[in-house]
């Protein structure tokens, strides 16, 4: 509970003054993301220095999120639109001093890093639909060894070749139950720039601490869109949190550890136990225990506006977008990236303050929950945070997967899917308009009250 | 039991799931004896797919990673590159290496990434039962042959000679002093290697495959067959000429003014 980050980041002062905002760009909210990441700052001497501030495109900054991260390994293959990662790392990883290879094919990437972490490496590959559904063999083989690697899968439209130029979230089943067998993973899913550079560096930190693969799944709007990002501290994190095994050798290799990594399920030692159910049964669990008991660490929630909230849009990845815009249309926040500040300022003084707030939406108290740690899923956290609300909407860009798993956990609201497919993320107003379907036109005189 | 297998092997985890008459064990300790003479232990590791044959280094008391199906060229390759002093062995076998891994044993030949391959070739698909594999002789009775086997077999090293690979041998099991010597040259070569074992399976091959259910025999036969020319045993190559991966890409990287670090 105490690790979730409730934040709501943008207010509304009573007097319903302007504030200008960028979605996903607020600086507290970043710091206390990267405090995550660096525990050991205090102890740390060395002078900050001043944050760097670049413009970006979204596969890049996952590029340089994992080389500030200390991934010294890439093996990849190229795959449209996750491209822009391999072709930079092939320039930048071997400068400083890291490993690069483009390898035969997803599978034989995908196992390469394993290989490679075992020898030492932080290791990433990226991939988008095709290639990643080639990986999930070695995803899974991950799993049950515990190798802690990176897996960046920049979504396309699907199934098979599908839209390779085209934006979806179709994958969302596919990063938590790809694999065969039953396992616990983490996922990430960046709305931002910003975030697919944080996320990457948390999915380092994450996947050492839980001995894990982690999944960052962006999409192709994240993965191509360029947007100024902020870079506070480009120092190779140190992995200050103790990793957590659920029983399998953890020595990388040329130690002395003699470390056996066995893909059966296995003991401390390594040795196969998959002929003995109960032992199997016990280590399936402690597996799963690893990430479920820590859950709370894990996740990782941004919410805006919820303290008031009739209807809640619970978004996660390039969705949360137009989500937020969504809201802050209802709000009557002003976005200058909607209008330029000229006309708010000209709006302003000849209309007043409350005219230029007002949108056909006013009347709707609309508040966001965007999910960023997707899975293991948030049970608990999104039970607490729809408490008071009488509508859920999950917009998603697929044919509304999400929703279900939300549907299953919250029993008491009524939780709406909102599918779109095509590879078209929804507008703001196409959100609203949804929820006024829903509600009414005026949801404070419902029925029931 | 034998004192230099009993410091190389994890006592604790015998016994093996081998068959009675398996021809793993000799490969296993040629393997050590290799490893052992060559005083390269530290700094070795092993990496395996499925299959009986990728069982030998689970014994072994080294670094060993037991990968998935066809892929163990792949974790290797990830390995070397991370570790570039360190030598790589990889077990594998005829299913393993030419039907399901061909795709990645085709690249690593061509990469001549400094990697030691044993491939041992039983002929069949022994640990699921008896089925056809890519080496597996025409005509042959298999359980998913039952009329006999239609593909031409596959020669893993001709394959290997073609793709680039810079130490090619083959012997079988009834050769373990060749096969320690094909080890050992396998390891000290800077480049791809690949050494193929003609190994038996009297459970699941038998009489079906070799003529001979009995082990003694079927060594017996492979001896016999090599002298009269049915099977080439050899070292087919040692090629210096061809430059290592990881040397080429030092090379690249120098030409283009970064040092490697």
């Amino acid at each position: 509970m105490s690790n979730i980050v409730y934040n709501d980041i943008i207010h509304l002062t009573k007097e319903s003054k302007l504030i200008e905002l960028h979605p996903f760009e607020i600086l507290d909210e970043r710091k206390q993301s990267m405090d995550f990441i660096n525990l050991a700052e205090e102890k740390e001497e060395i002078p900050r220095k001043e944050p760097v501030k670049m413009v970006l495109q979204g596969n890049e900054a996952c590029a340089k999120g994992a080389i500030h991260a200390g991934c010294r390994f890439f093996a990849g293959y190229p795959i449209t639109p996750s491209t822009e990662i391999i072709e930079l790392l092939a320039k930048e990883m071997q400068q400083v001093g890291g490993a690069f290879i483009q390898m035969e094919d997803e599978i034989a990437s995908a196992c390469a890093i394993i290989g490679a972490r075992w020898g030492g490496k932080k290791a990433m590959t990226a991939t988008s639909g095709p290639g990643f559904t080639l990986m999930q063999e070695a995803l899974g083989y991950g799993v049950v060894t515990e190798t802690p690697i990176v897996i960046v899968n920049i979504q396309r439209g699907g199934p098979s070749t599908g839209q390779p130029t085209m934006s979806s979230q179709h994958d969302i089943y596919q990063a938590r139950y790809g694999s065969h067998g039953d396992y616990q993973i983490i996922v990430l899913a960046p709305s931002s720039v910003q975030e697919m550079y944080d996320f990457t560096r948390k999915a380092f930190v994450l996947s050492e601490r839980y001995r894990t693969p982690v999944i960052l799944l962006g999409d192709e709007v994240v993965g191509h869109m360029r947007e100024k990002i902020v870079i506070e501290d480009t120092q190779v994190d140190e992995n200050p949190l103790k990793p957590l095994s659920a029983g399998s050798p953890t020595t990388d290799f040329f130690q002395g550890g003699n470390s056996l990594v066995e893909g059966q399920l296995h003991d401390e030692e390594g040795h196969r136990i998959g002929h003995l159910p109960q032992k199997s049964g016990e280590f399936l669990n402690k597996l799963d225990e690893k990430i479920l008991r820590n859950i709370d660490e894990i996740t990782h929630i941004n919410t805006y506006f919820m303290e008031d909230a009739e209807v809640a849009i619970v978004a996660y990845g390039s969705v949360a977008r137009p989500a937020l815009n969504a809201i802050k249309m209802a709000r009557g926040v002003k976005d200058d990236r909607i209008s330029t500040k000229f006309k708010i300022v000209k709006d302003v003084i000849t209309k007043g303050v409350p005219q230029t707030l007002q949108t056909d939406y006013s009347h709707l108290k609309v508040g966001l929950i965007k999910i960023n740690t997707v899975w293991p899923f948030p049970e608990e956290a999104l039970k607490r945070l729809t408490e008071k609300v009488d509508l859920i909407l999950v917009p998603e860009m697929n044919v509304g997967k999400y929703c279900r798993e939300i549907q299953r956990v919250v029993r008491k609201v009524k939780v709406v899917s909102m599918p779109k497919s095509g590879g078209e993320l929804p507008s703001p107003r196409e959100l609203l308009d949804r929820i006024i379907s829903e509600v009414g036109v005026k949801p404070e005189v419902r029925e029931d009250e | 039991m034998n004192s230099l297998y009993q410091s190389y092997i994890r006592t604790e985890a015998l016994p093996s799931l081998f068959c009675p008459g398996c021809g793993n064990g000799i490969i296993q300790m040629a393997a050590i004896r290799a490893i052992d003479g060559l005083g390269v232990r530290e700094n070795l590791a092993c990496v395996s797919g499925i299959g009986c044959s990728s069982w030998i280094p689970c014994y072994l008391n080294l670094d060993v990673m037991h990968t998935i199906h066809g892929r163990a060229l792949a974790f290797a390759t990830g390995l070397k590159m991370a570790q570039p002093d360190k030598k790589v062995m990889v077990f594998t076998g005829d299913g393993d290496c030419l039907a399901i891994g061909g795709n990645h044993f085709l690249h690593a030949c061509a990469r001549n990434i400094d990697l030691t391959v044993v491939m041992v070739n039983n002929y069949i698909y022994g640990m699921t039962g008896g089925q056809k594999s890519p080496a597996t002789p025409m005509d042959a009775v298999t359980k998913t042959s039952p009329y006999g086997a239609t593909d031409y077999p596959i020669d893993g090293c001709q394959l290997a000679l073609t793709m680039g690979a810079t130490y090619v041998a083959r012997w079988t099991t009834a050769h373990p002093v060749q096969l320690e010597k094909a080890i050992w040259e396998g390891l000290e070569n800077k480049g791809f290697s690949y050494i193929e074992v003609l190994s038996q399976c009297p459970v699941q091959g038998g009489k079906n495959l070799y003529g001979e259910k009995e082990p003694a025999a079927i060594l017996k036969k492979y001896r016999e067959m090599a002298k009269e020319g049915e099977i080439t045993l050899g070292r087919f190559a040692q090629n210096n000429q061809r430059k290592e991966y990881l040397e080429r890409v030092e090379q690249c990287l120098a030409t283009q003014g970064w040092e490697e670090s």
